[in-house]
């Protein structure tokens, strides 16, 4: 099993803004007991797309040189719960980058429904401190596929982003 | 120059949202560590915000000064030397380090600064 939690970008800005789609399915495992006969989309899981809207953004201003890694929630707020047949919306904007770090702010939506949004924090770490490198680049690039992030992906002049040749 | 209660005020802020704690926790002699609770991370996460909020750069060590503790030439035996003391008063001039030099085991030096240590390091920034 694969650790996706986000199906598709629409919309991707360099350096500053993207938004990504999760679509809730009852077909996925994880909702058949949460809870018995009452599917609710974890909330954890959630913020676990929130983190990966925001931080392959953040990953991609940093020309994926770095190891971006989730180092903290700083703050997350839910308004309902997500069920299946949703389609969450996350927007997230980065609000501070630098090389050690950025700081950025995510919103989930349910059609014009604010379902939840969370401050999440990430730390940039260069290779020896304390993370394994976390993909392969290919398999990396292949995830950046399968969420169309050189489709839609746009430098801050709207010049389509280059493909990396890893 | 802001007046120090407005810097205070800021430095609150940053705090509430970095540590998720409530406003009247923040008194000027409360612990980062022991008394609001923060952890490593937080600290990157409130030096973000302190840059961002005062438009100040905040080299690394500056407020975490772990080349000193951590070299052998100012720690032996897991505490402080008075060389050591004397180089963490010179790197942190903001820093009331009486308590931690009653007691200069390493290991405490995590629960020395306080919210009134911050406030006078952004101060000692916004003035040079």
């Amino acid at each position: 099993m694969r650790w996706f939690w986000v199906d598709r970008f629409n919309e991707f800005v360099r350096g500053q803004h993207a938004t990504a789609i999760k679509n809730i399915s009852l077909s996925e495992e994880h909702l058949h007991d949460h809870f018995p006969g009452a599917a609710v989309m974890p909330n954890s899981l959630v913020v676990e797309g929130m983190a990966q809207t925001a931080g392959l953004l953040a990953a991609d201003a940093i020309s994926f040189e770095r190891r971006v890694v989730l180092a903290k929630v700083a703050s997350a707020v839910f308004h309902f719960d997500a069920v299946p047949g949703d389609s969450l919306v996350y927007k997230a904007t980065i609000l501070d980058l630098k090389p050690s770090g950025s700081l950025t702010h995510v919103t989930s939506m349910v059609g014009d429904k604010l379902q939840g949004e969370a401050e999440l924090f990430f730390a940039h770490l260069e290779p020896g401190e304390g993370v394994p490198r976390l993909f392969e680049p290919a398999e990396l690039l292949r995830w950046l596929d399968h969420l169309h992030i050189y489709d839609v992906g746009r430098d801050v002049d709207g010049k389509p982003l280059d493909r990396p040749d890893w | 120059m802001p007046s120090r209660d407005e810097i205070f005020e800021k430095v609150k802020k940053a705090l509430v949202d970095a540590l998720g704690v409530d406003e009247e926790d923040i008194l000027p002699s409360a612990t980062m560590v022991g008394d609001l609770g923060a952890e490593s991370i937080d600290f990157l996460d409130i030096v973000f915000r302190l840059e961002k909020s005062f438009g100040i750069k905040i080299p690394r060590g500056d407020l975490f000064p772990e080349d000193v503790l951590s070299s052998s030439e100012f720690v032996a035996g897991g505490k402080v030397n008075a060389a050591g003391i004397a180089a963490l008063k010179t790197r942190m001039p903001f820093a009331d380090l009486s308590r931690f030099e009653a007691n200069p085991n390493v290991q405490n030096f995590a629960n020395t600064l306080t919210v009134e240590d911050m406030v006078r390091y952004v101060q000692s920034k916004l003035s040079a």
